[in-house]
């Protein structure tokens, strides 16, 4: 959590309930101790109740900015794509590809589930593919991406989106055998959208997924990447690069699941916040089946607090259901700019806002330059730029 | 010629305990091509005066003054004194995740003269630094500090002192840390960037080794916030001999 309170009452440290844990106090009702992979589950939208916001799932998220895309009927049709390299088609919803690597496991994504009238489905094989996005109207919206790597290709989806959007949505993500991609999803939405999605990813036998989700642009987005590692070998490196301005609500849940012995797993998420109202929150959640052994898993979140005013939430959840593992570990922190950083800067002759500027620059680039394609992590480093400008401002 | 005055300096940090008096009225005068040697017992104040002196913002000036030239340096900001020609070379530089260390030099550099340097000169003049302090090429690429031994910390401060060619440069305690292989690489380096450009030095150390490669002119034992004793090298050999127990009776000791 962002803010340790120092214990001022005299009771026994960690005789309390922990913040995100809750001991009973949810409703009145005690939560059940639940393993990751035992979370309900469906495609349909009337399976789920109504969210109340007490739930452990929705209670960091504001609901009164998302609520209308919890339930009702958005409209589920094609939209508008430019695209470059690759397959790009839309498919019935009957389609075999639909389905394979994931369920909803909110009433958001159900609803999405329960209303697309076609999916786009995006295939790469041994290419970059860019897929833009970026006139989805005013109006309730639902979607469903499905990105596929074939066996033993290697390959780069770029999914961009751009201007106004109210969304709800589910992107399945099925790496086959031994295929290699690098899934990047860019949420540069006007300040007004709200973007909600899951991203479910099935990883096969000796795959490697590099799945990054960059968030600069959105009134409320929520992108929750699931990456389900259900055969030997395979490998994720789960990246996340979010810059919450003055009232933006980003938000990014993220569970891997380690199923099938041998698999390795990275997850790395940096987020800056900064104005007034700037909220940002990160779950991490690792799940360490039974048969997983050899594990190999290690998850960080790293936030950089620049102005009075933001909160951010981090919390990074271990669950270990065997104890044959290679390495599991988690990491989070968040704090401010380092003054000692600025100082080392300075009395280099390097003036305080250069100086802030080369410290945020550092601390997001190590996201940025997982990408791996130039033109974007230049565009990337020049959108970063915006945003510090438009602190300063 | 340039001159560094530091004229009655009292200086007090801010405590749990509440305020705390460090410096407590410093005189020192050093001038342009001058080695000064700072030497005293921990928590007798040396690190304070060179924080102070650079502006860092946890010291608070309680009165005196630091005149460069004339020109009052406790009015300027941080950067703004390192622009006026002064340099702390660091005892712990602080790491800057993501900050190349070629992007943080030319940005220093860029900083410091006013203007980008003409990049092919400037290639080879941080290329030649780096091999007279037996920098590997790849040490350009890496992070400003992150994951560097003790030795390349100190290596690269002193990189930047002979890149940025400041008039007068405070070692807060550069041979901490270093073996005896990489005390003389630093030392070199010093004294290589004295020969050239003719700095002043103001040099803090807890031991006289340091003082074996880099020749003092000038020896000052600090002793509770004060310059307790001056003379010439030959003061540093007795201080290794006799150690500091001498300022130290009836003091804090």
């Amino acid at each position: 959590m962002t803010v340790a309170a120092p214990n001022t009452t005299g009771d026994q440290h960690g005789a309390r309930a922990h913040s995100d844990g809750g001991w009973g106090a949810t409703g009145g009702r005690p939560v059940p101790v639940q393993t990751r992979s035992e979370r309900f589950a469906s495609n349909d939208v009337s399976a789920f109740p109504e969210v109340t916001g007490l739930e452990a799932e929705w209670k960091l998220t504001p609901l009164d900015r998302i609520r209308s895309l919890l339930g009702g009927s958005p409209d589920g049709t094609p939209y508008e794509i430019t695209s470059t390299g690759g397959v790009i088609e839309w498919i019935d919803r009957s389609d075999e590809r639909i389905g394979v690597a994931g369920t909803a496991e909110e009433r958001a994504a159900a609803n999405a589930w329960s209303t697309f009238e076609k999916a786009l489905s995006i295939t790469a094989a041994d290419e970059v593919v860019t897929v833009e996005r970026s006139s989805l109207g005013t109006g309730d919206r639902a979607a469903h991406v499905v990105v596929t790597a074939k066996a033993g290709t290697s390959g780069t989806v770029i999914l961009r989106s751009t201007g106004q959007a109210r969304l709800t949505e589910n992107v399945e993500i099925i790496v086959e055998d031994g295929a290699n991609l690098t899934f990047v999803s860019l949420q540069e939405w006007t300040d007004d959208s709200v973007h909600l999605a899951s991203q479910f990813a099935r990883v096969g036998r000796d795959a490697f997924l590099k799945h990054i989700v960059v968030t600069l642009g959105g009134g409320v987005v929520r992108v929750n990447p699931s990456a389900h590692l259900v055969s030997e070998g395979g490998d994720v490196e789960l990246y996340g690069l979010y810059y919450a301005d003055a009232h933006q609500h980003l938000e990014q849940r993220v569970y891997v699941n380690h199923v099938a012995a041998h698999t390795r797993s990275r997850v790395t998420y940096k987020g800056a916040l900064q104005g007034e109202g700037a909220r940002t929150v990160w779950v991490g959640d690792v799940l360490i089946g039974a048969g997983a052994t050899g594990t190999d898993t290690y998850e960080q979140n790293r936030n950089l607090v620049l102005t009075e005013g933001t909160r951010a939430d981090s919390i990074p959840n271990l669950e270990i259901e065997t104890g044959d593992i290679v390495g599991a570990g988690h990491a989070s922190a968040t704090g401010r700019f380092d003054d000692e950083q600025l100082f080392y800067l300075q009395a280099r002759g390097i003036p305080e806002h250069e100086a802030r500027r080369l410290v945020v620059h550092g601390f997001l680039t190590e996201i940025v330059q997982k990408i791996g394609q130039p033109e974007l992590e230049q565009r990337l480093h020049a959108a970063i730029e915006a945003e510090l400008a438009r602190g300063a401002a | 010629m340039s001159v560094l005055e530091i004229k009655d300096l009292k200086v007090s940090i801010d405590t749990d305990q509440g305020t705390k008096q460090i410096l407590k009225g410093v005189d020192l005068t050093i001038r342009e091509g001058e080695i000064h040697a700072i030497m005293g017992p921990n928590g007798s104040g040396k690190s304070t005066l060179a924080y102070s002196i650079a502006g860092h913002p946890r010291y608070n000036v309680e009165g005196g003054s630091v005149l460069l030239d004339g020109e009052e340096v406790l009015e300027m900001s941080v950067d703004e004194r390192a622009r006026a020609g002064l340099f702390l070379a660091m005892q712990y530089p602080v790491e800057i995740p993501g900050v190349t260390v070629s992007n943080f030099l030319r940005t220093a550099k860029t900083a410091i003269d006013g203007e980008a340097p003409a990049l092919r000169s400037w290639i080879g003049e941080v290329r030649d630094s780096m091999s007279s302090l037996r920098m590997d090429s790849t040490f350009a690429e890496r992070n400003v500090n992150e994951g560097f031994s003790g030795g390349e910390k100190k290596r690269h401060e002193i990189l930047q002192l002979e890149l940025l060619k400041p008039r007068f440069a405070i070692l807060d305690e550069t041979d901490s840390g270093l073996d005896v292989d990489a005390l003389k690489i630093v030392s070199e380096g010093v004294n290589r960037v004295k020969d050239k450009t003719g700095l002043g030095i103001l040099l803090i150390t807890h031991y006289t080794r340091i003082l074996r490669y880099i020749r003092p002119d000038f020896v000052h034992v600090f002793v509770d916030g004060r310059v307790a004793e001056e003379g010439g090298p030959e003061l540093a050999e007795r201080l290794e001999d006799e150690g500091y127990d001498r300022y130290l009776t009836g003091a804090s000791a």
